[in-house]
């Protein structure tokens, strides 16, 4: 949009590097969306986030009560109840679209804080090499190496058992995955010649990582987020079902705590136990998908393939 | 070896000396291993020691939250705990595994109550490893020699939905419709155990009653790593196909069987090996969820046994253990994947 508008007749280099990234955002959107795969994950991913957004306005949030439940324990799923209730009478579909709300709340800002990190860690190592990336390159493969669950929940346990806590932890220990890839990149686009001009013209470390190297690598974290997400999320359930997640807010896998502790298996409760695994099933492919089609779509060798 | 055997006769003196040559650098490549490994593992006991001891307050407090204790082990825990933290640390690294302090929860010394969880759990995740290892390579194969056709669709589906999963959801699901019983089949498996009461190990009945308590928990572990050593080995096989040699090996006049057989499949199986034996470290760290679910007498379920209490000494031993077992079958994957491959060796 902005390709036309310079007022000289002379563009300059900044407008056509914007008229550039939008041009490439919209070949991004279409190759997207004529992914079927991509297409099928997004759909699942907005009505998750849309009943999320609207959880409130569904599912009256008293009913969550355990005193003001309406119906009574481990009823069939009926007209009434589309999921069926649970040990108290609660109804199984508001409690889950509640506990959408938890599960991708913390999914993402897992996330967030997974990508921070290993994008600051990658890019450091790869732009510094030397002894700090030896120490950094070090840090990320004791993660790698050291079992996910059970460093999750020791540090969980010390911490205490609260939302917060759960985000931190599994901000803490998804990071490395990320860091290696952004630093193989950061590698690759160090040896470039624009950064080389940048280093003659005097441009500072962090000039030329944060202009230069971090829009460069930014496609490829972009691809990993949707990965790590899927990933936090199973996290997530695994931490929240062995009773590390904050009881007063379940997600999905707290709520598969609850019906595991109250015997809702040997009750035969199918209701109960399957449709939290659905939900997550369902959300942990679409984050997949979406992170596939957009690996494929951004990595150019797989693309002349595709 | 043609290029080898090229300079016989003419300078023995030489050969001898790159013989020296790569030696040295084999054991240099070994030895780097091994001291990343051991640099790894004392990150871990540092690591284990300082987690606990981060935490604001009376560690006193931390480790027995309020619960009532019998005075003499509580003075022992004041005792041990009430030493200058360097002081402990000093003690700690000295010997990691030494028994200072008793398990809060069941009040008695940490190591001897995993030495009693961890048969239970070598059997179940061994059994596992092993059976899908089998299948999964299998299916890889079939799935990579002809990616996109319809056997590589159903499988990967298939693979990648059983990847989407929690693997103790998939428990609970099998146990709810095979053990409990629902949608009309009948419980066909025990709920939960290892053993039925009455029943000892020795006998012929206990064996079986055994194995028909390792069904479903067997089962579940088994699609898990399922999922994840077929979706490698197909992506390793893929990798292969448009390889020179197998052209070769076509242009002999082979059967694409034998092709594939013979020559890709040797290949191709590398990644896929190493990712199995990285996870024979997972054998001692067992499956805390899935044995939690089938209350599993193994150290996954003394773990969430710990995590409950939460009980500080069991779960520093259990994670020091967990780890030490990992690494330990990281490095060696790392050395068994340089003897296999000659690419990656110096």
């Amino acid at each position: 949009m902005s390709a036309g508008n310079s007022q000289t007749g002379m563009q300059s280099g900044r407008e056509v590097a914007r008229a550039r990234r939008s041009a490439n955002r919209r070949r991004l959107r279409r190759a997207f969306l004529a992914h079927r795969g991509g297409r099928w994950g997004l759909g699942i991913l907005i009505f998750f986030v849309a009943l999320a957004l609207f959880a409130p306005l569904l599912f009256n949030r008293a009913t969550l009560s355990v005193i003001h439940a309406t119906g009574l324990p481990y009823q069939h799923p009926s007209f009434q109840y589309p999921l069926g209730t649970d040990e108290s009478g609660r109804s199984v579909l508001a409690r889950l679209a509640w506990g959408t709300r938890v599960s991708l709340v913390v999914g993402c800002a897992a996330t967030v804080i997974s990508m921070v990190l290993g994008t600051a860690v990658g890019i450091l190592g790869g732009h510094f090499r030397g002894p700090v990336d030896t120490v950094l390159n070090g840090l990320s493969n004791w993660f790698l190496v050291i079992p996910f669950l059970p460093l999750a929940v020791v540090m969980a346990t010390v911490l205490g058992p609260s939302m917060l806590n759960i985000i931190i932890v599994i901000g803490v220990t998804s990071w490395p995955g990320t860091a290696r890839i952004i630093r193989a990149q950061t590698l690759s686009v160090e040896g470039r010649p624009y950064l080389e001009r940048a280093k003659a013209l005097g441009g500072s470390d962090t000039h030329q990582m944060v202009k230069h190297v971090l829009p460069n690598v930014m496609p490829l974290v972009l691809a990993n987020t949707t990965l790590t997400v899927a990933i936090a999320i199973l996290a997530e359930t695994s931490l929240s079902f062995l009773g590390l997640g904050n009881p007063l807010e379940p997600s999905w896998g707290g709520i598969l705590d609850d019906a595991f502790s109250n015997g809702a298996v040997s009750l035969g409760a199918w209701w109960y136990v399957l449709s939290p695994g659905v939900c997550v099933v369902l959300v942990v492919i679409a984050f997949t998908l979406i992170g596939r089609a957009l690996e494929q779509i951004l990595d150019p060798r797989q693309s002349v393939v595709a | 070896m043609a290029i080898q055997s090229q300079g016989f006769g003419q300078s023995t003196h030489a050969e001898k000396r790159s013989w020296f040559r790569r030696n040295r650098d084999l054991s240099k490549f070994v030895l780097a291993k091994l001291g990343g490994g051991v640099l790894t593992l004392l990150f871990v006991v540092i690591f284990n020691f300082f987690l606990f001891r981060m935490m604001p307050g009376d560690p006193v407090g931390l480790y027995n939250r309020g619960r009532n204790q019998d005075p003499v082990q509580l003075a022992k825990l004041r005792a041990a705990l009430n030493r200058p933290i360097w002081d402990q640390f000093v003690t700690y690294m000295r010997n990691p595994f030494a028994e200072t302090i008793d398990s809060t929860r069941f009040s008695r010394p940490v190591w001897g109550l995993i030495g009693d969880r961890l048969w239970p759990t070598v059997l179940l995740v061994g059994t596992a490893i092993v059976l899908a290892s089998i299948i999964g390579v299998w299916i890889g194969i079939r799935a990579g020699w002809t990616p996109g056709g319809r056997f590589d669709r159903i499988s990967t589906g298939f693979t990648l939905i059983l990847y989407s999963m929690p693997e103790f959801w998939l428990g609970l699901v099998l146990l709810i419709v095979f053990a409990v019983g629902a949608f009309g089949i009948p419980g066909l498996f025990p709920t939960g155990g290892m053993i039925s009461p009455g029943l000892s190990g020795g006998s012929l009945r206990g064996v079986l009653d055994t194995g028909w308590h390792l069904a479903l928990p067997c089962l579940t572990l088994t699609l898990v790593y399922l999922a994840e050593y077929s979706l490698i080995m197909r992506a390793s096989v893929v990798d292969e196909l448009g390889q020179d040699y197998l052209t070769t090996a076509r242009a002999k006049g082979l059967l694409d069987s034998d092709v594939r057989r013979r020559h890709a499949v040797p290949n191709a199986l590398l990644p896929t090996m190493t990712l199995i034996f990285m996870n024979l470290g997972f054998v001692v760290g067992g499956a805390i969820t899935v044995e939690t679910v089938y209350s599993w007498p193994g150290l996954g379920l003394l773990s969430y046994d710990a995590i409950k209490g939460p009980d500080i000494p069991l779960l520093q031993a259990a994670f020091l253990l967990f780890s030490f077992a990992v690494i330990i079958a990281n490095v060696t994957a790392d050395l068994l994947y340089a003897y296999l491959d000659p690419r990656v060796r110096p």
